[in-house]
């Protein structure tokens, strides 16, 4: 055990004295429970409050339109609604705690909405909108098809809430929608500001079902199913061989799938770089993790080369059709290079950063050796 | 070496209570292994969710069976039950070497070192008369009853763990272990959480201490506890050891394992007083056991048997971990004889695998959406392993050929990154994976590693 020690220490001055040893900056304890506080003080919790705050202007335009159904109140329901959708790209990947609980992101935003169902649902009147299956016949999509979808132009639209024999019907259902978004958004909100955040931040450990590792895991998953092929890849036909212009988000309102991309992009890059809800501030993230690890290990800049690809895919889809669907059908090669550029950024965060940060794809919890 | 020191050797006998004792533990561990995988819910998991498996080269037709599948676990615990207490032991180890090897190769996505060691130790002790002492079989059959043993079936199960130990450590000589303290600085970091050690964890000195420690320990402890005057100390050395990767990393029983079987290095002392103390709580004479006989095997040609498998056990034990040599190319990277060579801990691999399918007749193409086929962990897995990746593609064939595509081609782009590098293309991604069959060659089809990993 002496001779082990004796070579051993040997072994540690020799290489402490060569030159290409790991010196480099000082490596103190990098304090991950900061991410979590910036986490959810700066980006969640206020993202979350804008989106409850433009659910609630949702649904009291929506009311108002109840009561006078005219076209300038349309025309600010759509407004409303536009703003409450841009706001939901915000929160859209943060389905953990309640959202997870309410199926967040399913009740809200699956598309393309199911238009046989909600017709069903306005004529019959008895639906339960909690029912998931009727997860596709409510939400932003749902709204859009109640909005932009049901004629062909705003008078014949219009005619469905005023002169349809039942308009009631309808108007009833577009408020039920409006106010279920609400209800939900509240939901989760309370609930982030009534003990979750403290149990967020304090879940600071390493293991899988720690809050580091879990973000992480939703994050991405959010990233590669949502934004990479549920905004670009499907509807281009990167899943079924044909494209899909039917599949895009806001698919009835003209040219606002783009900004709806858009927006969940920047969102997605601020979370990773750690940019507060609507500033230029940032703190703590897995941008500074990573780079704090780089420091010990020396390797790669992964955060540059993940902004570098963020960058580079708003760059590829500046090009793009506002329009997705006109986009798809006119000339669908520019979406799958848009396509192309985001994905790299999946093998760069779910390869490299999973990595590098040590955190398992999907809590796999089997044994290893 | 003259035949006739072999000849005495093998005739040399000595007592039988280590390996009585032995036999004791590993049954003992096997069942709780057994036990505890069922109670994780790894057998549903594992073995019954999936709709596709991993098989081995060779062994496709191991297949899990359905719900008889915890009929298999089922067997293997009884067996190790068995085991324990020396029953009808030949059968009951045979059965376990059967049971337990057949749930191992079920799947290859649950690949683990240790699991290979239960399997060939299981197989090890079908040749060893493990039941003539202290045992059931031997409270009956006065035949077998011995006190002593032959010496080289206790040597051989020393040999076997010296083998374990030391090639894992001849596998830790390499410039990213040494040099990079790699994967070790990816994964100690993100143990910050653990108490005392957490913050030691996040040094750099810390991850090359255990780099060099882990390599030093590997390499000297068989040879540590063969010495008597060592043995103590590397005993010691064994449980802080294990009991150290075991709070870093996620290696269920294997640090109980190795510690019990170190107890085979020590004299018959220590065994007997072990049984001393087992006899007095559950009131059995072992008195009666100490008869002084002597083990012989109940037929000359099996005592012949045996001790030639062992021998030809042992050749082929030392001389698979080295059968990369036939292979060119970075061993990390194709990982063409990465298993089965006592590599332990010692890479770290993520990959990222989107499979296209192209159908030639119209030349319609789209990607695979890999979870609707795969769970999480064999897509994990999958995604950095080349024969993962080729098996898969064959099934992706077959099932895009039930779908109605005529003669699909599979093409894939994969990426993985080894030790903290980079991710990087892996497999060709203009190569139809369709065309190429399963086999032990070189695989052509992967793209170089361009780095080099100096060491054995």
């Amino acid at each position: 055990m002496k001779k082990i020690a004796i070579i051993l220490l040997t072994l540690f001055a020799l290489w402490s004295c060569t030159k290409d040893g790991p010196s480099g900056p000082n490596v103190d304890d990098f304090d991950r429970e900061a991410i979590l506080v910036n986490w959810s003080d700066n980006i969640i919790i206020p993202s979350f409050t804008a989106f409850s705050g433009s659910a609630d202007q949702l649904h009291s335009d929506a009311s108002a339109f109840a009561q006078a159904p005219t076209l300038q109140n349309l025309e600010i329901l759509r407004n409303s609604w536009k703003s409450a959708y841009l706001a939901f790209q915000h929160v859209s990947m943060f389905e953990m705690g309640k959202a997870m609980e309410l199926r967040f992101r399913d009740n809200l935003n699956i598309y393309p909405t199911d238009t046989t169902e909600i017709e069903t649902n306005i004529m019959e009147g008895n639906y339960n909108l909690e029912l998931s299956s009727l997860n596709d016949s409510q939400g932003f999509p749902a709204l859009d098809y109640m909005l932009n979808g049901l004629g062909a132009n705003d008078t014949e639209t219009l005619a469905f809430y005023t002169t349809h024999e039942n308009s009631n019907g309808y108007l009833t259902y577009l408020t039920d929608l409006t106010a279920r978004i609400q209800f939900l958004s509240s939901e989760v909100l309370t609930d982030w500001t009534s003990g979750y955040r403290d149990e967020f931040v304090s879940n600071s450990g390493n293991g899988a079902n720690s809050s580091l590792d879990m973000m992480v895991n939703d994050y991405i998953y959010y990233y590669e199913k949502h934004l990479r092929a549920g905004k670009i890849g499907i509807p281009a036909g990167v899943f079924s061989g044909s494209p899909l212009s039917t599949h895009v988000e806001a698919y009835y309102s003209d040219a606002f799938s783009k900004s709806l991309f858009n927006e969940a992009l920047n969102a997605s890059q601020n979370f990773f770089n750690g940019t507060h809800f609507e500033s230029n501030t940032s703190g703590e993230s897995l941008k500074s993790y990573l780079d704090f690890l780089n420091t010990m290990k020396d390797g790669t800049d992964l955060a540059t080369l993940i902004n570098n690809q963020f960058d580079a895919a708003r760059e590829e889809a500046k090009i793009l059709n506002d329009n997705f669907a006109e986009q798809v059908e006119s000339n669908n090669n520019l979406m799958l290079s848009t396509y192309d550029q985001l994905q790299l950024n999946v093998v760069y965060m779910k390869v490299d950063m999973l990595q590098a940060l040590n955190i398992n794809v999907d809590y796999v919890d089997a044994d290893g050796d | 070496m003259n035949t006739n020191s072999i000849r005495s050797y093998l005739n040399t006998s000595t007592n039988a209570a280590p390996l009585a004792v032995f036999r004791i533990f590993f049954g003992i561990l096997m069942l709780i292994s057994i036990v505890r995988f069922a109670a994780n819910g790894w057998i549903e998991k594992l073995y019954i969710e999936p709709d596709f498996f991993f098989s081995y080269y060779g062994f496709e037709w191991v297949q899990p069976l359905g719900e008889w599948t915890y009929l298999i676990f089922l067997i293997c615990g009884l067996s190790s039950v068995f085991i324990t207490l020396g029953y009808k032991y030949r059968i009951s180890i045979i059965v376990f070497f059967l049971s337990f090897t057949y749930i191992e190769l079920m799947d290859k996505t649950t690949y683990l070192n240790h699991y290979y060691f239960i399997s060939i130790l299981s197989f090890l002790m079908i040749f060893l008369p493990a039941h003539a002492y202290y045992s059931l079989d031997a409270y009956k059959d006065e035949n077998l009853r011995s006190q002593q043993v032959p010496k080289w079936s206790i040597d051989s199960i020393k040999f076997l763990l010296f083998i374990v130990y030391f090639y894992a450590g001849l596998a830790k000589l390499n410039s990213d272990w040494l040099f990079k303290a790699m994967p070790l600085q990816i994964w100690l970091p993100a143990k910050y959480s653990i108490p005392i050690l957490g913050d030691l964890l996040q040094q750099t000195w810390t991850h090359y201490a255990f780099a060099w420690a882990g390599a030093l320990y590997d390499l000297t402890i068989p040879f540590l506890l063969l010495y008597k005057r060592t043995r103590i100390i590397a005993f010691a050395m064994v449980v802080v050891f294990h009991l150290l990767t075991r709070v870093l990393f996620p290696i269920g029983m294997f640090p109980y394992i190795m510690i019990a079987s170190a107890l085979i290095f020590f004299d018959a002392g220590l065994h007997n007083r072990i049984l001393e103390y087992t006899s007095k709580w559950f009131k059995i004479s072992k008195s009666f056991f100490d008869n002084g006989a002597d083990y012989s095997f109940p037929k000359a040609w099996i005592r012949k048997a045996s001790v030639s498998m062992v021998a030809v056990f042992f050749m082929i034990q030392l001389l698979v971990p080295f059968r990369y040599m036939l292979y060119p190319g970075e061993l990390f990277w194709t990982e063409e004889g990465y298993r089965f060579s006592w590599r332990v801990m010692l890479m770290e691999k993520a990959g990222y695998a989107n499979f296209k399918v192209v159908d030639p007749e119209n030349r319609q193409r789209f990607y695979v959406d890999n979870t609707k086929f795969l769970t999480r962990f064999q897509e994990k897995q999958m995604s950095s392993q080349p024969d993962f990746i080729l098996e898969y593609a064959h099934f992706l064939e077959d099932h895009y050929q039930q779908q109605g595509i005529k003669d699909p081609e599979i093409y894939v782009d994969s990426y993985v990154a080894l030790n903290g590098r980079q991710s990087r293309r892996y497999v060709d991604p203009e190569v139809d994976l369709t065309t190429i069959q399963p086999s032990l060659k070189h695989r052509t089809w992967l793209l170089p590693f361009d780095d080099e990993i100096k060491g054995l």
